[in-house]
């Protein structure tokens, strides 16, 4: 039986004694009628052998692409030692580190992670990690809200990806929270600030935003914190090496930092499983939600770490609780503390900067084609939105056919861009990658300007 | 030694570095960071002999047996990991079009469909990314239900007093209020205090079936059958799924809307704390609220549902697929049991619990519910043995974890004094559990003879038991050089 160890003497000298007839018997406080019989959606058992040939069969059926999408989830290098030890067992198979004692690997570990974050935001704290970006800057909005205590209005630029704001929305609608949305301009691609907010709990500040423009986040915090606001940074820490850190915005430093993880160290994998960060000033670490690990000593005096605030969490408080999240992301945290280990400063700069390099490079090389232009005139971060003069959904699939996928199509999501394609590059392409992906885009373009897709319909 | 005291200016791990930097002058001064930030400058050596290490101060399943209640800390089989990492699963990025990952996607599509069945629900949603996260998409389904229905009146949660501390969590972020219902003296729902808190404001009832008690709720008809009198929905906390898998569907219980732990029924790592995987089941009537994506099959076509597939929906739960990865590990996970494998499941996890439970009784150990059967975990009082000795449940977890066991669940659920709540699961043998019972009663007999001894347990983990009260007094929780 897959794995369950039991051999026939064992099954019943333990009904033995356990004085029942069969392991039916055990069943017998379950009233007979709501007994299930065969599970018929459930086909028969595999052997570990078939059920790698039906996965490979179905990776390979999914094959490998040139990708240009980013729009939050990067592919970046990551370094074999990373997952091979992420997934030893002591790691891969331990549960959330209740009994410190016997935990300390991962506890020392979390320790470390949220080190390294405190010092890659410039903010004094950090927790164990939430779900992934999108829903850590929900959890950012609620804790603004608890924070200000007046206001339940948190103001979100549209420059925020689309379906984070759709993920907040889902996650404070039904606490009698607002989202204000804020406009961008046209030219810039830059959050435009209301002459007249009114009262407000926080502001969001993306950087660089959904578009890949860098905001004025400078101007932006000192603003939020002049209406008497939190400021939350929304931030992709690869970027973080070169950018300047939150906590250094504006005059005094944004609050709260929060973003996705993915990039340090966690495979694209189709949307997960990735992290969420939040990292905040010190004043508010009680209203911070998540795991918290703190160094502590033994009976002994020796150093050692445990789980603390706890005070603030489901199990203790229940219903007052600062959140209902019990699990963080721990293995992927894992990951991305071996990852950031292993670029250091140095080396992550080094990824920042070839990705920016490679996006500017692209960007120019595309935009000299006709019919290609950028959307916005500012500077922005390895990423960039591209207008086409041609369907951009049908760009998309010509480039697909080549193996190549071009970009992400935002037309839907801001249709006053027309059609616009969200494109990124990272360290892992070549200058080979690009031209293949210039000369098709070339190719595909003007073929459609000579024989538009009509032409030939008929 | 904490990876900082390994940095020395200068040391890299240069092989993991692209070979070329590029220029950032195109960028605002402004706008650049100034200082580098102080991550470690080590070499890949320093990296992998300092997490291995760190590993090695774990316990964990491959390691221990971890009978921690309400986990369900069964063995992860190593294949549901190295076959959700094929290189080409793990190369292709969410947003990419669904015509790139239909293997992908019709993997998905399957456990969808199993785990239809294995409830028995009528729609699945896989988003949520956490037992607590599929909670919450759960009582939002229940909210949605009531408010499209124009019922807004019903604003109040129920929850039982055993029930975990999600529970009520969650239903105070759906923005309801929570009414705690107690336990009566055979570890079941008061049925009388039931009907006397559900009315005209009650929006749902939250239950775990079998409860934290570890004992199947007898009457579940019954309390289904009051809950939809009044109007109430009715919610499944699927933590101890592991204990009726194949034997009783929520979904026959009567339950509208459930989630199940990914993590612990569909053996999915725990890894250190997460991620977990909460996908949630509902019956017909709230199909229409259920969280995106899911996975649709048109005629052999897998794509990912939208929003303007469900314009009812609450929403999104996460940036993307949820996490995708731990869900793929559960698929294997599932196609390697079949049918058969997860009837068998909740047979010999309960059959474990119940040896285990027959093993301690004839020990002494006290029962909480010596009248019931145990599901697949149950809980054993340690009230008369801290009375007699001082030795609290606390000092008895710790003293097992020098045996070379994981300790169970202590303190939870609160209303057993001393508690532990110990789950064997299906994997582990009898030799296994015979042994954990001869350190459990060479651990009581150490409390009645020499009591200090497990009072100042453990001496052989890596610390000994850790100040806790200064961990939240003087918070440390980055690590500042000395200046």
């Amino acid at each position: 039986m897959p794995f369950i160890p039991h051999t026939p003497e064992d099954v019943s000298a333990m009904l033995g004694a356990i004085g029942a007839a069969s392991i039916e018997a055990l069943f017998d406080e379950i009233p007979p009628a709501l007994k299930t019989g065969q599970l018929k959606g459930v086909p028969d058992g595999m052997s570990e052998m078939a059920v790698a040939r039906l996965m490979q069969e179905r990776a390979s059926q999914d094959g490998f692409w040139s990708s240009f999408i980013g729009a939050g989830v990067y592919e970046h290098h990551i370094p074999a030692a990373v997952w091979q030890i992420t997934t030893r067992g002591e790691f891969y198979s331990a549960y959330t580190p209740y009994q410190a004692e016997a935990s300390q690997g991962t506890l020392q570990l979390i320790y470390e992670y949220q080190t390294m974050m405190t010092r890659l935001t410039g903010l004094d704290v950090s927790n164990a990690s939430l779900y992934d970006g999108a829903s850590a800057l929900a959890e950012a909005a609620l804790m603004a809200v608890r924070t200000h205590k007046t206001s339940r209005r948190v103001l979100m630029p549209k420059t925020v990806h689309p379906i984070y704001r759709r993920v907040v929305d889902t996650t404070v609608r039904n606490q009698g929270i607002e989202l204000v949305e804020l406009d961008y301009d046209a030219a810039t691609g830059l959050s435009v600030l209301p002459a007249d907010p009114g009262s407000f709990a926080g502001l969001v500040i993306p950087q660089p935003n959904f578009f890949g423009v860098l905001e004025d986040v400078h101007a932006m915090t000192d603003w939020a914190h002049e209406q008497g606001a939190l400021a939350i940074a929304l931030v992709n820490p690869t970027t973080l090496a070169v950018l300047e850190a939150p906590g250094q915005w504006g005059q005094t430093g944004a609050d709260i930092a929060v973003g996705e993880g993915q990039p340090l160290g966690a495979p694209m994998a189709s949307g997960g499983p990735y992290f969420g960060f939040m990292c905040c000033r010190q004043a508010f670490v009680r209203q911070m939600p998540g795991r918290i690990v703190g160094r502590t000593v033994d009976l002994d005096g020796k150093q050692g770490f445990a789980l603390t605030l706890q005070a603030r969490e489901q199990h203790i408080r229940r219903s007052k609780a600062t959140s209902n999240i019990c699990t963080n992301q721990g293995l992927v945290v894992t990951a991305a503390t071996q990852y950031m280990a292993l670029l250091g400063p140095q080396g992550l700069a080094k990824v920042a900067s070839a990705s920016h390099a490679n996006t500017v490079a692209l960007a120019d090389q595309l935009a000299a084609i006709p019919g290609v232009t950028r959307a916005f005139a500012s500077p922005f971060f390895h990423e960039v939105v591209l207008k086409l003069n041609d369907s951009a959904k049908d760009v998309l699939r010509a480039l697909r056919a080549q193996g190549i996928l071009g970009g992400l199509d935002i037309s839907g999501w801001y249709p006053e861009l027309g059609q616009a394609i969200l494109v990124c590059v990272t360290e892992t392409k070549t200058a080979t990658d690009l031209d293949h992906y210039v000369q098709h885009m070339e190719r595909i373009l003007s073929k459609r300007r000579e024989a538009p897709p009509c032409a030939y319909k008929s | 030694m904490l990876i900082f005291a390994h940095s020395r200016p200068g040391r890299t791990a240069a092989a993991q570095f692209p070979a070329a930097s590029g220029s950032l002058d195109d960028l605002p001064a402004t706008l650049r960071r100034k200082n580098a930030p102080a991550l470690p400058e080590v070499s890949e050596l320093d990296v992998v002999r300092h997490y291995t290490r760190l590993s090695q101060k774990n316990f964990s399943i491959d390691t221990q047996f971890y009978p921690l209640g309400s986990c369900t800390m069964k063995y992860n089989p190593r294949a549901c990991n190295s076959l959700a990492m094929l290189p080409q699963f793990l190369a292709r990025h969410p947003a990419s079009p669904d015509e790139t990952g239909q293997g992908f996607l019709a993997t998905m599509f399957e456990l969808q469909e199993m785990l239809k069945d294995v409830t028995g629900m009528a729609g699945v949603s896989m988003a949520p990314m956490a037992g607590a996260h599929g909670e919450f998409a759960g009582v939002a389904m229940i909210r949605a239900y009531h408010d499209a229905r124009g019922d807004t009146a019903r604003r109040e949660i129920i929850v039982p007093d055993a029930a975990h501390g999600t529970n009520p969590a969650t239903a105070t972020m759906c923005g309801y209020t929570v009414k705690e219902i107690p336990t009566d003296a055979t570890g079941s729902v008061d049925l009388a205090a039931l009907r006397a808190a559900v009315g005209p404001h009650t929006a749902g009832l939250m239950l775990t079936n079998p409860s934290t008690l570890g004992v199947f709720e007898k009457t579940i008809s019954d309390i289904q059958k009051i809950v939809h009198d009044a109007g109430g929905l009715l919610y499944y906390d699927g933590a101890n799924l592991n204990a009726i898998l194949g034997k009783v569907r929520p979904g026959d219980m009567g339950f509208d809307v459930i989630h199940v732990n990914l993590h612990k029924t569909f053996s999915t790592p725990h890894g250190g704390g997460g991620p977990g995987a909460g996908p949630v089941g509902v019956a017909e009537r709230l199909l229409p609220f259920m969280p995106i994506p899911l996975v649709l099959n048109e005629n052999g076509f897998y794509r990912l549902a939208t929003e303007a597939d469900l314009p009812q929906s609450i929403g999104r739960m996460s940036a993307n697929m949820g996490n995708a990865g731990v869900l793929m590990r559960a698929y294997i996970y599932a196609r390697l049991l079949g049918s058969e494998g997860m009837h068998r499941v909740a047979e010999y996890a309960t059959l474990n619990a119940n040896y285990l439970m027959a093993k301690l009784r004839e020990a002494g150990f006290d029962l909480a519910f010596p009248e019931r059967r145990a599901s697949h975990e149950f809980i054993v009082t340690l009230k008369k043995l801290k009375d007699a000795t001082g030795v609290s449940a606390m000092d008895f977890a710790k003293r097992l974890l020098d045996y070379g066991y994981h300790a169970p669940t202590t303190y939870f659920p609160m209303l057993v004094p001393e508690c532990l709540l110990i789950e064997p699961t299906e994997t582990e043998s009898r030799e296994t559990i015979d042994g954990f019972v001869e350190a459990m009663i060479k651990i009581k007999h150490e409390a009645e003879t020499t009591a200090d001894l497990v009072k100042g347990a453990p001496y052989s983990l890596p610390v000994r038991r850790l100040d806790d009260v200064r961990a939240a007094r003087e918070l440390d929780l980055a690590y500042k050089p000395a200046a």
